[in-house]
């Protein structure tokens, strides 16, 4: 089941990805609405991660397109934000939270060019949004992961931006940690954001978005989470993988087949 | 001490060439290193360090052979060295990309594969015979001494230039380093910004190599970064202290080559900067391994401490009489401490207020009591938690309590009381004192 919506922020037009030649995301197509607060949910190795980054422009695409407010990704960048996986990066950087969080002012500072007294105030007031600003000139090693998650939330936040992805901003994270992320990601999107997270916790996912996208290698379903967040719907994403279409992915890869745009 | 003052003062022009000329190239490099260093590429700048060989060997075929040029110029031959240098780092990145091979292995592929061209044209080369070919092994482990008045311009440059794009774009490079799809999702040319370090610490390397020589090169990128990170949580600190400890090693280097003149330069200054790591390791605050083990001294001191008040609050408990004086057979009795360290404890208890001393024998005093009693009442609350809590059988509990009860802080203490309703008996039915 495949719901569309009226006011878009991301339109996503039978993308396909590969790894290493293998595919992991096959003829995606859906949109998302304006100001959702917007789940990505499905089992390990479904490509969650793979869809926000492919549309952030970090994988290169096999085929089709994402438009974001109507537009190509490098004509929006400005409005856009990008929360990795805590993971990602290296927490021992000899740096500290506060210019980390600063990084998130880099495109409007611009290249070349040193950081201005507003962008001081923007970090500023980003790290008290996350209740972190006690913590500016901590080194980033010194942090928990719940404050490390906190912290690449502040930079998100003072990208000032209109369309947010973020991956797994809940894993390994505290009960209480958890909940403060979700009250902010709920503020941003009563101010008309649009919030789209990968998540991995089915439990919360009825409480925490009112849209949902289900993955499994393909699309499962996507739409209001009252119409998607169903039975049957969920054993498709989670139930029996599709075998056939594991191994076609395997066998592009090891017969050195070309991909569709080849 | 005239030697000192000879060199200081530059009695000779060539003092002036050696050490400026081991100045630079240890400074640029160290700051160009410690970006090669934060985004763990330490391995690059040793391929570079070797790939340049083949480079400066082919270069100078070229210079003598078809151009006819009775001397070696350094331009050329530093061209070629860059040229095979930006080399070899493309074909790791190629083979990475192109085969089934990982990076560590196409790294030791692409430098084994460069350096040996680089020793087969150098002995190919050699067996030509000729004077002009001499200097040529000097790339191999470094002259600082063949610095002259034309080569230490063309290395000014370099550092110069080195420098500038490290101030220019440090915002840029400490965003790639740090995060870089992040900084490619806010369309910054992450590409075009690799690129640029990867041709900086090329050239780092090809300023380098006339003074400290191919095989030792990768050193004078990565130590000073590795030797500065100990110190600092600071990447501009970082830099700066990587400079500074790059400057003292040209300066060091290029000192002990004036006064030993059969001492080479280049292997000194990494000799230096080596030296300089290795003290870091031990002796920075708080990462050093000195630091460390004194840390660690420190708690054991305090463990015996808080054991020996333990034990005179246990004694009191079983006899209810916590004002009595005990020797030292009494407490060895009760618990076999070594004798030594106990003497060492017992006065320090002393000093400290903790016990009293009277014809050899020893009392709590009221603030020793407390401290006594606090060990216990953590001791027997930590074993109420773990059965409680973590369902451990009663008889296993009390070796983990002997080692918490030396860690909980106060606010654990609050939360540990309240947590389980400050109860009377622990799981072996003594009493915990509050």
């Amino acid at each position: 089941m495949i719901e569309q919506t009226e006011n878009i922020a991301v339109e996503i037009h039978d993308l396909s990805v590969s790894y290493d030649r293998k595919p992991v995301l096959w003829g995606i197509d859906l949109t998302i609405p304006e100001g959702a607060l917007v789940g990505i949910v499905g089992p390990n190795g479904a490509g969650k991660s793979t869809l926000i980054k492919s549309i952030m422009g970090l994988i290169p695409l096999n085929s089709g397109y994402a438009r974001i407010f109507g537009k190509d990704l490098s004509e929006i960048r400005e409005r856009l934000s990008y929360v990795p996986q805590r993971e990602s990066v290296d927490w021992d950087f000899p740096t500290s939270v506060k210019e980390v969080v600063l990084m998130g002012r880099y495109k409007k500072i611009g290249l070349f060019k040193r950081p201005r007294k507003a962008d001081l105030d923007a970090t500023m007031s980003a790290l008290e949004s996350v209740g972190m600003q006690d913590f500016a000139s901590r080194q980033i090693s010194q942090l928990s992961g719940g404050q490390q998650q906190r912290v690449f939330l502040a930079r998100a936040l003072a990208q000032q931006a209109d369309l947010y992805f973020m991956d797994e901003p809940f894993a390994g994270v505290d009960a209480a940690t958890e909940k403060a992320i979700f009250n902010i990601l709920l503020e941003m999107s009563q101010q008309g954001k649009t919030v789209v997270v990968v998540h991995h916790d089915l439990q919360s996912v009825k409480k925490y978005f009112d849209w949902l996208i289900l993955l499994n290698l393909r699309l499962v379903a996507s739409g209001k989470t009252e119409n998607i967040f169903k039975k049957e719907l969920l054993e498709e994403a989670y139930g029996g993988k599709l075998t056939l279409l594991t191994e076609v992915g395997d066998l592009i890869k090891k017969e050195e087949f070309p991909g569709r745009e080849e | 001490m005239e030697t000192l003052i000879e060199f200081f003062t530059f009695k000779y022009p060539n003092i002036k060439y050696v050490l400026f000329g081991s100045i630079l190239l240890a400074v640029s490099s160290a700051i160009v290193g410690c970006f090669t260093f934060l985004k763990k590429k330490a391995l690059v700048g040793d391929v570079v360090s070797h790939a340049v060989l083949p480079g400066i060997c082919l270069s100078f075929l070229f210079s003598s052979q078809v151009l006819k040029l009775p001397e070696k110029n350094p331009f050329i031959l530093l061209f070629g060295a860059f040229v095979t240098g930006w080399l070899s780092i493309v074909v790791i990145d190629n083979v990475v990309k192109k085969t089934k091979l990982k990076e560590d292995t196409a790294t030791g592929l692409s430098l084994s594969v460069f350096f040996g061209v680089g020793i087969l044209l150098m002995t190919y080369i050699q067996k030509q015979g000729g004077s002009s070919q001499t200097g040529l092994d000097s790339f191999l482990f470094g002259k600082a001494a063949s610095l002259v008045g034309d080569d230490l311009i063309l290395f000014g440059f370099i550092a110069v230039f080195l420098i500038a794009v490290v101030i220019l774009l440090f915002k840029e490079f400490k965003l790639v380093s740090f995060d870089s799809s992040f900084a490619q999702t806010i369309g910054y040319p992450v590409k075009a910004l690799d690129l640029i370090l990867t041709t900086l610490t090329v050239l780092a390397v090809v300023s380098g190599i006339q003074a400290v020589g191919v095989v030792l090169m990768a050193a004078m990128l990565i130590t000073p970064a590795a030797a500065a990170r100990f110190w600092t949580d600071n990447l501009q600190k970082m830099i700066y202290l990587a400079a500074g400890f790059g400057a003292f090693s040209g300066t060091i280097g290029a000192f002990i080559s004036y006064v030993a003149p059969s001492m080479p330069t280049g292997p000194w200054i990494v000799m230096v900067v080596s030296l300089v790591a290795m003290a870091s390791f031990f002796l920075a605050p708080k990462k050093g391994i000195l630091f460390k083990v004194l840390k660690r001294k420190k708690i054991q001191k305090m463990i015996l401490e808080e054991n020996i008040l333990k034990l005179f609050f246990q004694l009191g408990e079983n006899e209810n009489n916590f004002e009595q004086a005990r020797s030292i057979s009494n407490i060895l009795e009760k618990r076999p401490f070594k004798l030594k360290k106990l003497n060492w404890a017992l006065q320090k208890l002393k000093a400290q207020g903790y016990l009293t001393k009277e014809n050899d024998l020893w009392k709590l005093t009221k603030e020793g009591y407390n401290k006594g009693k606090r060990v216990v009442k953590l001791h027997r609350l930590w074993e109420v938690y773990l059965t409680q809590y973590l369902r451990i059988a009663p008889d296993h509990v009390h070796d983990d309590a002997e080692r918490i009860e030396h860690i909980i802080t106060p606010e654990l203490e609050k939360k540990l009381e309240s947590l389980l309703n400050f109860p009377n008996k622990d799981p072996h039915e003594s009493n915990i004192p509050y």
